[in-house]
């Protein structure tokens, strides 16, 4: 592991490691308390703030949250709703009442065929990850161009930046349009090659983003961009 | 005695036909991730055991039928390649793959936190691609490195072990002499953190001493295995600079 990382310790943890004495202390996501200790119980960064003890996972599936931001693209579509695949474990439902258009029973195909993309909230999960989905809201709509490129959902922070940082600092090098959606898919869009650039960006990310190679290509090339 | 009595497994110095002691394990290696295409993906080598384990999931529970309403199922397939063994292996599911598919499962489902997932399924595919012996114990191995790859949450790690019985001799992984000609073979699924055993068959008979002793040796290459599992893992994530 490298020496003088920057803020928190980085400690990688394996399922079932012994992380240390839950005393006065509470377990975050990926850690649970046994016989007055912590267990991780996922592969991933340990994290400890405001005595909540939590483990950062290398790889995760996504799990939706009531809020969150999708990249959608239609896997059916019925009378009066369609279902999405989210990147998730289940398809999520979109309600016609719930589309941003005026739409007739019936008449869903018109909107959304399958296969298309569209920019989506989830309105609500239940316990048994029955979801559903709204796209009334600013800036939810159908996706008509750009290109939608998929990432592991634990890489999003780190695509984000602080602040959504490091996306603005994309956005200005690439000239692009870029939304990084919470179900790990980002939308680009601009022209071709500022697209390639977008995606070879991503795909460092994607292949050595664990070992924070990314900030420095981003780096990189901001300062050939800057010179040419 | 059982067995087969003029097969001779022990030599006169008191080691094994391959040079082993008692309780000395055939070398393993451990590589995670070996799969692009899987969510997490495991290779373990065993002495000249091979067995990739790859993890999808969790996904959509299908058929509906095997759903669960309050947890995931585990859906794990075990398969050995036509080429693994001397004699070509016909393909597909016979009895015994069905079998062993079916405890690894249930012994999967006592460490992975199944609950989290209501009506999904997380689906293990095991695939042993050679065989000397012990191949479940490989698989199981295989399959918790890729599980913990895949990033599902669980509350140890398991490790696939066996002891048995030569000659009346209890003895720490049995190769594929001494299983087939052995007196008894004793696999087990220990999670080393906490000791606890998630699966254990036996076949053969061992008396109490015999299996107190043969579990001894386990729990001690448990922890060994154990050990190369997590620096498997820490290899193919640590940061950086090694």
């Amino acid at each position: 592991m490298s020496e003088g990382q920057v803020g928190a310790e980085q400690r990688l943890v394996t399922p079932g490691m012994v992380i240390g004495p839950s005393t006065g202390k509470h377990a975050g996501s990926g850690a649970i308390a046994q016989n007055e200790e912590f267990i991780a119980t996922r592969l991933g960064w340990l994290n400890e703030q405001n005595d909540v003890v939590s483990v950062r996972p290398i790889n995760s599936a996504y799990m939706p949250r009531s809020g969150d931001l999708i990249v959608g693209v239609v896997a059916e579509v019925r009378n009066n709703l369609w279902f999405f695949d989210v990147n998730g474990p289940f398809q999520a439902l979109l309600p016609m009442s719930l589309a941003p258009w005026k739409v007739e029973f019936g008449s869903t195909r018109q909107h959304l065929g399958i296969g298309d993309a569209a920019l989506a909230r989830v309105q609500e999960v239940d316990e048994a990850h029955n979801m559903v989905l709204t796209m009334k809201g600013i800036g939810l709509r159908r996706l008509n161009e750009g290109c939608v490129i998929a990432i592991p959902v634990n890489l999003i922070d780190t695509l984000r930046g602080e602040n959504n940082s490091m996306v603005s600092r994309i956005r200005d090098l690439s000239d692009c349009r870029i939304i990084v959606a919470d179900n790990g898919r980002v939308w680009v869009d601009g022209d071709a090659d500022n697209m390639f650039t977008v995606r070879g960006l991503i795909q460092t990310l994607v292949d050595e983003g664990h070992m924070n190679n990314f900030e420095d290509a981003v780096h990189a090339l901001e300062q050939q961009r800057g010179e040419n | 005695m059982g067995g087969y009595g003029d097969v001779k497994l022990l030599r006169d110095d008191g080691k094994r036909l391959d040079g082993r002691t008692v309780d000395e394990m055939r070398p393993v290696s451990i590589e995670a991730g070996v799969l692009p295409a899987a969510d997490g993906s495991a290779m373990v080598t065993h002495g000249l055991n091979v067995a990739v384990a790859a993890v999808y999931g969790p996904m959509e529970a299908h058929p509906r039928k095997i759903q669960r309403q309050d947890r995931a199922v585990i859906d794990v397939r075990y398969n050995m390649a036509p080429f693994s063994t001397g004699d070509r292996i016909r393909p597909g599911f016979n009895r015994r793959s069905r079998e062993i598919s079916k405890v690894t499962a249930e012994a999967l489902e006592s460490v992975v936190l199944v609950e989290r997932y209501p009506r999904s399924k997380i689906r293990v595919e095991i695939e042993i691609l050679a065989a000397e012996a012990g191949t479940r114990c490989v698989g199981i191995t295989a399959a918790a490195v890729a599980l913990a790859d895949a990033g599902i949450p669980m509350r140890d790690m398991i490790v696939g072990v066996a002891s048995g019985k030569i000659e009346d001799t209890v003895v720490l992984d049995l190769d594929k002499a001494e299983d087939n000609y052995g007196q008894a073979d004793l696999p087990v699924g220990i999670l080393p953190n906490t000791g606890e055993i998630a699966f254990l068959q036996m076949d053969g008979d061992l008396s109490i001493e015999e299996f107190n002793l043969a579990m001894e040796y386990n729990f001690k290459a448990a922890s060994e295995i154990h050990e190369l599992m997590v620096d498997a893992l820490k290899r193919r994530y640590e940061r950086g600079d090694n």
